[in-house]
């Protein structure tokens, strides 16, 4: 970008500039830093992409015995590799998500870096927000679109493959309803994984602005302890049982898919339901409250 | 406006004082020299400048209080560190991206052309290149940052002679203008002894002595003194006195009335003395560790 276009969107608009560039380019800088956030799962796909590659040899076969199957069981059986491969990846970026939440404003102590990026005009706040907003959103968002062309890439190969051997793809492409599962899994990924999460997220980025080392048992450790005092005092498990339906987001979240999930997986999601779910807003102010400490903390922080 | 007011800045980490109750005060298109002994404070105070710590007493930085407007006042005010602070992992171009980016008074050109006279490849990541290279790109980026403050901690430190030298050339011949403002905080005194305007000594967080640089040398004499004069010369109570090559060297504090320049000139030579001796003549009272001092 050139000096005079900078100049002239300055001109246009100089509060655009004070509250959104720094953040696009926050957002740009841990894309830099952490290049397992799409790495990772891109190798995931790749090495199914390469399994699956080898497999389509017998594919023909294994069609002849599905088309043969009762309809009802058709779908189980066409669908498993793409049911497979969406599960992958999205172990992969909770793996990913969980670990650079807990390395994102603690690295940047360690290796005294804080010390240049507090050296321009970007707040803490900008910062923190830039940080969460990658669990929370771009990381399910990268999850779905990788699992989508990777789910793509496997249906047009399966279709050339068994169209050369003179097998109709009509099935498989109903069966599989590819486009109604990926609405199902954009639903799950951004909804459960990015937003009924956010307080996960965000706890773990406090705890990672304040650690002065190993922030990983800051992370665990105190809701452990707390499980584990509750269990001993009362010999009640509110605790555990709470956090487990917090990680899960149970029926409320994604409603019972399993009824007649083939025919219309979205059917059971209620974009009304979740948005008025008290979990979900009581999740997001403790999430802002969170996200607030978090970049309170990194002002009074020094390099470690 | 003073680009920098402090009034009674204290520090301390736990029963440490690191500041204790320091003065300042910078008028624009100074070049002001912090200079102490290690701990004594400096960095302590460049950091409550910079609003990476928190202090008591008053502080204005261009106006503004950085421990609550950093944001704002990282648009105006650079800082160059000691310990690399440039991410090991940012690469060349990522640097100047992002700076470009993030900062509304950045000028693209102006770094890269820079960037043009070193030897830096773009495509390197920070931990590929040389503690010199790695000062080079810091300061390609902060002089293409139109401020109006600039922060140096010990920015030369751990550098061979021929990027010290030309740190303070491009500083001075690129950067410097009566409309900016440099704080630079170093061990190597004597070379910057011709860059600077004013002069701080700082000793166990506070102020020793604070002083142009032509006070310092109309105030400070040095006397190469005549073997045969010394019991004269030092019968005007000289603040210092050491022997290099057993020549007796007396340093006098003219302002204390003990001695004349007239007078002195009839001991033997008479120069002026560099910032280090100074430093540790003005500290002699004052009995702390000096070996931070470089001669």
């Amino acid at each position: 970008m050139t000096t005079e276009t900078n100049a002239v969107r300055q001109e246009i608009a100089p509060t655009a500039f004070s509250m959104m560039r720094p953040f696009y380019w926050s957002v740009r800088r841990e894309l830099w830093e952490h290049r397992s956030i799409y790495i990772a799962p891109l190798a995931a796909a790749a090495v199914f992409l390469f399994g699956f590659v080898i497999s389509l040899i017998s594919l023909p076969h294994r069609m002849r015995d599905i088309l043969a199957l009762d309809p009802s069981k058709q779908r189980e059986a066409i669908a498993m590799p793409y049911d497979v491969v969406a599960g992958l990846i999205m172990v992969i970026t909770l793996v990913v998500g969980f670990f650079y939440c807990l390395e994102a404003l603690y690295g940047e102590r360690r290796d005294r870096g804080i010390l240049f990026w507090k050296s321009m005009p970007v707040s803490d706040l900008t910062t923190v927000l830039a940080k969460a907003s990658i669990p929370i959103l771009g990381l399910q968002l990268l999850a779905f679109t990788i699992t989508f062309v990777t789910q793509m890439i496997m249906l047009l190969l399966s279709s050339a493959v068994l169209a050369v051997n003179g097998i109709s793809v009509a099935t498989l492409w109903t069966r599989l309803s590819l486009f109604s599962i990926s609405a199902l899994l954009l639903y799950h990924l951004v909804a459960l994984h990015g937003i009924w999460w956010a307080p996960i997220y965000s706890w773990l980025l406090l705890v990672s602005s304040w650690a002065r080392r190993v922030p990983i048992l800051w992370a665990v450790l105190p809701p452990l302890a707390i499980g584990v005092a509750e269990k001993v005092a009362f010999n009640t498990t509110y605790f555990g049982t709470w956090l487990g339906n917090r990680f899960s987001g149970g029926t409320d979240v994604l409603g019972d898919i399993s009824s007649n999930f083939p025919i219309e997986p979205m059917a059971h999601v209620h974009w009304g339901r979740y948005l008025t779910l008290p979990g979900l807003w009581g999740g997001l102010i403790f999430a802002a409250v969170f996200l607030f400490a978090a970049a309170r903390m990194r002002r009074y922080r020094q390099p470690i | 406006m003073n680009v920098l007011e402090a009034r009674g800045l204290r520090k301390s980490f736990g029963t440490t004082i690191a500041l204790d109750g320091i003065d300042l005060q910078v008028d624009e298109g100074r070049i002001l020299g912090l200079i102490g002994p290690n701990g004594a404070g400096k960095s302590t105070a460049l950091n409550a400048i910079l609003g990476l710590t928190q202090y008591q007493g008053e502080l204005k930085v261009l106006g503004r209080d950085p421990w609550t407007e950093r944001d704002q006042l990282m648009r105006e005010v650079c800082f160059i560190s000691d310990v690399a602070v440039l991410p090991r992992w940012l690469r060349v171009s990522q640097a100047i991206d992002y700076v470009a980016g993030v900062h509304p008074r950045f000028d693209r050109a102006k770094a890269e052309s820079f960037l043009a006279k070193t030897s830096i490849n773009r495509t390197s990541k920070v931990r590929e290149l040389s503690k010199g290279m790695v000062t080079q790109l810091h300061l390609a980026l902060v002089m293409a940052i139109d401020a109006k403050l600039l922060l140096l901690d010990e920015p030369t430190l751990g550098l061979d002679i021929l990027y010290r030298k030309q740190f303070y050339d491009s500083l001075l011949n690129d950067y410097f203008d009566r409309k900016r403002t440099i704080v630079v905080t170093t061990h190597q005194v004597e070379e910057i002894q011709n860059v600077l305007t004013d002069l701080m000594f700082v000793n166990r967080g506070r102020v020793v002595l604070s002083c142009s640089m032509e006070e310092l040398e109309s105030r400070y004499v040095e006397v190469v003194v005549n073997p045969e004069q010394l019991a004269v010369a030092r019968a005007l109570k000289p603040m210092n006195e050491r022997e290099v090559f057993g020549r007796s060297i007396l340093m006098f504090d003219l302002k204390l009335n003990h001695a004349n320049r007239e007078q002195l000139l009839t001991f033997g030579d008479v120069r002026t003395p560099n910032i280090a001796d100074v430093f540790i003549a003005v500290l002699g009272d004052d009995s702390g560790p000096v070996q931070g001092v470089s001669r």
